[in-house]
């Protein structure tokens, strides 16, 4: 008994302070002149700039690796062919590349000096950050989807064709609602993590104030070269918010598509 | 009518059906009959369309569908685990294929209201399967392919995932229904006692191949092989020769073509006794005797006695099968 509470009152403690004591020590800065100078930090045309764009960037990578995580995890869940040990390897390898090296990567291939020659206009500005945050949200969806798939096995799914669904009415109405818990899952983490890539935007984004700079960016522009560590504590907190309001926003959706 | 004509079927190296032909009569209740791995399920899944076959033909009320896909084959399908929609409710799940079909919907819920009495689930339209018990979902399950008015009833295993009390009584429900709709029913089943209590005709099948079809009382009386024999109900050796062990009579007294044996052990079993024995060359065999044959020999372990094969001469085979040695 008494080893079970020491455990977890280890098991508190370490959660208190790598990630409670340090996260509560922003909040308790940001507002501790009070929510006028909050509001203030946060509506400047710089942070309005970056909020709009971290937001874009997340409305265009969730449908995308919504729509590819849906493609790829059916495809290793139920096709068997040639190629698919290498597909799954594929698919975990953003989690195994540091973010730095996907941008890096990005500019080698896309840059004016990479193999496309600047073709098209795709560093420095949204679709290079829409590119390295596709990439490192890559597996979310497909990992989360995957094994729901497989949970789930193929008799509804053949029940459906015997009683004359098509595979696309079978997809809608009987896999879909099946797997919805593993993709609810998937766009959670796709977007939390959209929110917060820093590493490969660095690299790809130029960080323009007003023009090329997500919300991370900004933390860190305000925090490092501009030394004001009250803005920085401010726009993590609207980072941290949105993050919250995300996870909130899916739970209603979730309890009311069940209701 | 389902014709089965040349099907053979390959998983890799494994041959699940080599050249099996097969014919379910109209308005007949078959089952397929066979230790798991004969190739019974593969089977119905080719008539269902949820397999391919790698050659040989299907074709149902006449119409060739070896290359048509499920959805346009006129069949019901029903699965062993139930495979419920486990989002809709019992009324959507039952009216599933009529809504794809694009059914009014005053249509669809006078059906499956129809429906739902027939297998008796009147009051469980608004639950969700979860809340229903294995029986209930497997009959929700029936009457999902049924609403759709299948040509053909495919049935894996039905019953294979209830317990033995519910196995037992939806199976004789199923009987039931069947002579009331009449649809030709397919089912698949390893447990021979469920196809000879309920079927008209039964196929049995092994290693990738049919046996023997016939119907219950043809293939108990009538094996055409060891494999049917022993498959379908006990099976005694004496002296290589397979005998039910009811067509064993025991004897206090030697007679004209007996066999001696010592008792070594009796069991009475309810109606039924069991009598193991060991014969002169050390074999084992035993006999079933009814508890009346078994009260008037008064029999206790060593004695001695003599076995006489009676009964139908038919249901005997000379084995050289050495894989019913186990059996008896």
């Amino acid at each position: 008994m008494s080893t079970r509470i020491a455990l977890r009152t280890a098991a508190l403690g370490y959660l208190g302070v790598l990630v409670l004591v340090p996260l509560a020590m922003i909040l308790y800065r940001t507002f501790e002149d009070g929510l006028v100078a909050f509001f203030q930090s946060v509506t400047t045309p710089a942070a309005i700039s970056a909020i709009s764009l971290s937001l874009t960037i997340v409305a265009i990578v969730v449908p995308l690796n919504v729509v590819f995580g849906l493609v790829t995890a059916l495809a290793l869940a139920r096709g068997n062919f040639p190629g698919k040990g290498i597909l799954q390897a594929v698919v975990d390898l953003p989690f195994a590349v540091s973010p730095v090296i996907v941008g890096v990567a990005l500019i080698l291939f896309w840059g004016n000096d990479g193999w496309l020659g600047g073709a098209l206009p795709v560093i420095f500005s949204l679709p290079g950050m829409v590119l390295a945050t596709v990439f490192v949200t890559l597996p979310f969806v497909v990992r989360e989807v995957e094994p729901v798939l497989r949970e789930i096995g193929t008799e509804q799914e053949e029940a459906a064709s015997t009683l004359g669904a098509s595979r696309w009415q079978t997809f809608w109405r009987i896999t879909l609602p099946a797997i919805k818990v593993g993709v609810f899952y998937g766009v959670v983490l796709t977007v939390a993590r959209s929110l917060g890539e820093f590493g490969a935007l660095t690299v790809v984004a130029g960080g323009v104030a007003g023009e090329s700079q997500t919300l991370t960016l900004l933390v860190h522009a305000r925090y490092i070269d501009d030394h004001n560590t009250f803005g920085a504590y401010a726009a993590s907190t609207v980072l941290m918010g949105l993050a919250l309001v995300t996870l909130v926003l899916m739970a209603l959706l979730e309890r009311r598509r069940e209701a | 009518m389902i014709t089965v004509s040349n099907v053979s079927k390959h998983f890799g190296d494994f041959t699940a059906l080599d050249d099996v032909s097969l014919e379910v009569p109209d308005g007949s209740l078959t089952a397929l009959l066979g230790p798991s791995g004969s190739g019974k399920s593969t089977l119905l899944r080719i008539i269902g369309g949820l397999e391919w076959a790698d050659a040989g033909s299907v074709v149902i009320h006449g119409d060739d569908v070896t290359n048509v896909p499920p959805q346009k084959r006129g069949i019901g399908f029903v699965f062993q685990h139930y495979a419920a929609f486990k989002h809709m409710t019992v009324r959507d799940n039952v009216g599933f294929g009529l809504k794809i079909r694009k059914t009014p919907k005053d249509k669809i819920d006078a059906r499956v209201d129809e429906l739902l009495n027939i297998v008796g689930l009147g009051g469980f339209a608004k639950r969700y399967p979860s809340q229903l018990s294995g029986g209930q979902r497997q009959r929700m399950a029936l009457a999902r392919a049924l609403a759709v008015e299948p040509k053909v009833l495919l049935l894996d295993e039905p019953f294979g995932a209830l317990d033995a009390k519910v196995r037992t009584e939806l199976r004789e429900w199923l009987r039931r229904l069947h002579d009331e709709v009449h649809v030709t029913t397919l089912l698949v089943t390893h447990d021979q006692e469920e196809a000879l209590s309920i079927a008209d005709n039964i196929a049995v099948m092994d290693n990738a191949h049919i046996e023997q079809v016939g119907g219950p009382r043809e293939l108990y009386d009538r094996p055409a092989n060891p494999f049917v024999m022993g498959f379908l109900g006990p099976v005694a050796k004496v002296d290589g020769t397979l005998v039910r062990p009811h067509d064993i009579a025991l004897r206090t007294q030697p007679d004209a073509g007996t066999r001696e044996a010592q008792v070594m052990r009796v069991s009475h079993l309810g109606f039924e006794v069991r009598v193991d024995l060991e014969l002169s060359d050390g074999k084992p065999v035993f006999a079933q005797l009814t508890r009346y044959e078994a009260a008037q020999l008064e029999l206790a372990g060593g004695d001695i006695v003599w076995l006489a094969l009676t009964g139908d001469s038919d249901a005997r085979l000379v084995s050289e099968d050495d894989r019913l040695d186990a059996v008896a």
